[in-house]
């Protein structure tokens, strides 16, 4: 054993952990940390210019590789400047692990200066935290978070370290050496659900894989099987808005993204099927719509690391507490050990019916020749960078909606936006981390300009770290989501939903040290984008689109699959025969 | 469980209904927790974040050793938010073991309470009269009152309490159910 401080601790630790990055914050309360970090190469430590921006970028780094990201601040405001990404990570189950200074234990309850009641405020919005008392328990401590954070369903841990624990010395503990935890989900599905879930996909007339972002977490091996078992047995594919790319979009299988904004042939596969397999997805609201009418006549298996997903909102007939990866693995191999059977007949006649449905072509909207159109800007992005080593992050509101329809993800990982919480300024710290990842990739933020405005101060990383990620503004000069609420369910009363003020993006991009680049002209547009991806650096785009675009589909809330608005000419009354087609 | 109950609204963008309008049970759980610092406060913290409802609660170290606690809850909620309940409990990373006593088998439900009692003349005497009945313990008097200890489950407390309202009962101390299953 060798001795050593608790600062120092820290650091040896996160190597051993094998960690390669660092986002974080200097203060007081974290200094010996910081001056641990100084002394050494290993760690590279990315200066961010807000603490949220460095939880975000955590989140982007861990979403685009799999492994946990790593977050310094310090004690009070740097401590509480995090929960709002802790609360993204948490409710998108993104793996993080986040240190945090603490006032020295013997002021703590004092009301000492910079101190805040961390693991209090951050016990609801992380996986699990701790409050180190003692150096001898810290390395333990951080090699049991690391295992918290990355077992079972991920999710973030924090770690408060007081001051006086990181100048203490004691013996430094080896990640092996740490005492076995008693934290071990299961990861193995019960073979006699796994058996009716065989016999499911056996005799299934109108089935449906609904998957979510639990393939994804799962890691590659997961898409890997779904997509065997998918090719395999020819059933139609969806995904929630966390799960897009763990089954390619250019498969053949593939019916697009479900859910309030989802395509019409996804929600109505979802509404008529008779065999629902729900594969790493956990039954949100945006999913289901009005949970009475949900899906009446089709029975359901559900594949969830957790217990508490399952039967959570809707019930089903076949729970199958495990892995994704792992439980596909056994299904696979029952199955074809069983005889690889389908019901090749009534799936075709499903598909038949599905094929009239994607021709009612939800996603078509009414081109412009003046004005750029949010979804043209978006399929004109994905046409000039398509075959590009490519991840994409968002913003909220609805140009991520719109992204999520327009662009095309064929490969896990690639996806980054925050599902769960809708933390507006999650996209461009995000891109960030994910450019740290991957240095060589193309890394594009899709976002709205109210949105970008919340964390735009990272773009001083971005230069700093030369980060060459791209701005992609959809600047409707709305808080377009809102307005849409509004303009549906408020009599257009648009309160305050306007982006009143807004900074000139190629000036501001100038001010920055970066390129900036505006386009209203969607004769100019292909240009423009190919000059923002040659550019070798970071890039603001204020692509300024047309500001009354509504997003459509979309089911309202409380509303069953089977009642979706498809577009302006629903309220219109314009196309009768497509209103019509909804029952 | 969500406990607003406004009725679906075109206004919101959440359905507030409550799905599970169903009938609602008492269920006693029993939660093997490591005893380290803030795991109350954890499991205080899942129930009042999610709505759930707390009718008692004890907690304290049975295994020294192991720094185990038993944290005996008693809760109510409907079928689903029942299972709800035992698996967010099952999440957190500090619990061991959830048990459901109620469906679990026959448990004993046992809870302590201490009642001050203050009268004179025939109201002490019925006092004292009834103390005797509910094999309560007197651990305290005077001239002018009584400090009872009783034990039982919490319905024989609550009739001992109906009890002693008119006879000058004057405060209240309950600890909250300690439960065990019956059999080896
Ligand atoms: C931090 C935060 N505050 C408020 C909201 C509510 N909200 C959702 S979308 C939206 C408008 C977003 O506007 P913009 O970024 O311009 O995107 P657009 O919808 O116009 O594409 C708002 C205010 C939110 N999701 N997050
Ligand atoms: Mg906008």
């Amino acid at each position: 054993m060798t001795q050593m401080s608790g600062a120092k601790m820290v650091v040896q630790a996160l190597r051993d952990q094998g960690v390669e990055v660092v986002f974080g914050y200097p203060g007081g309360a974290v200094l010996p940390i910081y001056d641990e970090i100084f002394q050494q190469n290993e760690i590279k430590h990315i200066l961010v210019r807000h603490e949220q921006g460095a939880v975000h970028m955590a989140e982007g780094y861990a979403r685009s590789t799999g492994k946990p990201g790593v977050v310094l601040v310090t004690s009070g405001p740097g401590a509480t400047n995090a929960v709002t990404g802790l609360t993204d990570a948490l409710l998108d189950s993104i793996p993080l692990v986040v240190l945090s200074g603490q006032v020295p234990t013997f002021l703590i309850g004092t009301d000492g200066f910079q101190e805040a009641d961390t693991v209090g405020i951050t016990r609801a919005c992380t996986k699990h935290n701790w409050l180190v008392k003692d150096t001898a328990k810290l390395a333990e401590t951080i090699h049991n978070g690391f295992h918290v954070a990355t077992s079972g369903r991920p999710g973030p841990v924090l770690i408060d370290i007081p001051k006086d624990v990181q100048f203490a010395t004691a013996d430094y503990v080896e990640p092996t050496a740490s005492k076995p935890r008693h934290y071990a989900p299961t990861v193995k599905g019960d073979p006699a659900m796994i058996e009716r879930m065989v016999e499911m996909i056996e005799t299934a007339e109108r089935p449906v894989f609904y998957t979510g972002g639990g393939v994804i977490n799962s890691g590659p091996r997961a898409s890997e099987l779904l997509r065997e078992l998918s090719e395999a047995t020819g059933f139609p594919v969806t995904s929630t808005l966390m799960g897009l790319g763990a089954y390619p979009a250019s498969g053949k299988l593939w019916l697009g993204m479900l859910g309030m904004h989802g395509t019409y042939e996804a929600n109505l596969v979802m509404h008529g099927c008779d065999a629902m397999f729900n594969i790493g997805a956990r039954f949100d609201d945006r999913i289901t719509g009005r949970v009475a009418d949900f899906s009446p006549g089709s029975k359901k298996v559900h594949i969830d690391i957790e217990a508490s997903s399952i039967n959570k909102i809707i019930r089903v007939d076949v729970p199958i507490l495990g892995d994704v990866a792992n439980v596909l693995e056994d299904v696979l191999a029952l199955w074809k050990q069983r005889g690889s059977r389908v019901n090749r007949k009534a799936v075709a006649k499903w598909w038949g019916q599905i094929r009239d449905w994607q021709a009612i072509r939800c996603l078509d909207y009414k081109p412009s020749q003046k004005t750029i159109k949010p979804q043209y800007a978006l399929e004109r992005l994905e046409a000039l960078t398509r075959g590009r080593d490519r991840y994409i992050t968002t913003e909220v509101g609805q140009h991520q909606m719109w992204a999520a329809q327009y662009l095309h993800f064929d490969q896990p990982n690639r996806w980054m936006t925050s599902g769960g919480l809708g933390t507006m300024g999650y996209g461009l710290p995000a891109s960030i981390g994910v450019q740290v990842a991957h240095p060589e990739a193309l890394v594009i933020n899709v976002a709205g300009e109210a949105s970008w405005l919340m964390n735009m101060q990272e773009m001083g990383t971005a230069m700093q770290f030369r980060a060459p990620v791209k701005q992609f503004i959809l600047n409707n000069e709305r808080l377009g989501m809102v307005r849409q609420w509004q303009d549906l369910l408020h009599g257009q009363r648009y309160s305050h939903s306007w982006s009143e003020s807004l900074p000139d993006f190629v000036k501001l991009a100038e001010a920055f040290g970066c390129k900036g680049i505006r386009c209203d002209n969607p004769a100019d547009l292909d240009d423009a984008i190919m000059e923002m991806l040659a550019y070798d650096g970071p890039v603001i785009f204020d692509c300024l689109v047309e500001k009354h675009e509504n997003c459509f589909p979309m089911i309202p809330s409380g509303k069953p699959h089977n009642e979706m608005l498809l577009g302006e000419a629903e309220t219109q009354g314009v196309i009768g025969a497509k209103g019509a087609a909804l029952v | 469980m969500l406990n607003i109950k406004k009725g679906a609204s075109s206004h919101s963008a959440y359905d507030l209904r409550d799905p599970n309008g169903e009938i609602i049970e008492s269920h006693t759980l029993a939660v093997l927790v490591d005893n380290e610092s803030g795991v109350l406060a954890r499991v205080i913290g899942l129930f009042s974040g999610r709505g759930y409802n707390i009718e008692s609660l004890t907690v304290a170290e049975v295994d020294h050793q192991g720094h185990r606690s038993r944290i005996t809850v008693v809760t109510t909620g409907t079928a689903p938010v029942i299972e709800q309940i035992k698996a967010q409990l099952g999440r957190l990373v500090p619990v061991h073991e959830v048990h459901d006593l109620t469906v679990e088998g026959p448990a004993v439900q046992r809870e302590l309470a201490l009642f001050k009692v203050a009268g004179k003349g025939d109201q002490r005497i019925e006092a004292l009269r009834l103390a005797e009945i509910f094999r309560a313990n007197v651990v305290d008097s005077t001239l002018e009152s009584f400090v009872f200890e009783i034990t039982g489950t919490p319905e024989k407390i609550d009739a001992f309490a109906e009890l002693m309202r008119p006879l000058g009962l004057r405060e209240i101390a309950r600890t909250g159910v300690a439960a065990l299953a019956r059999g080896a």
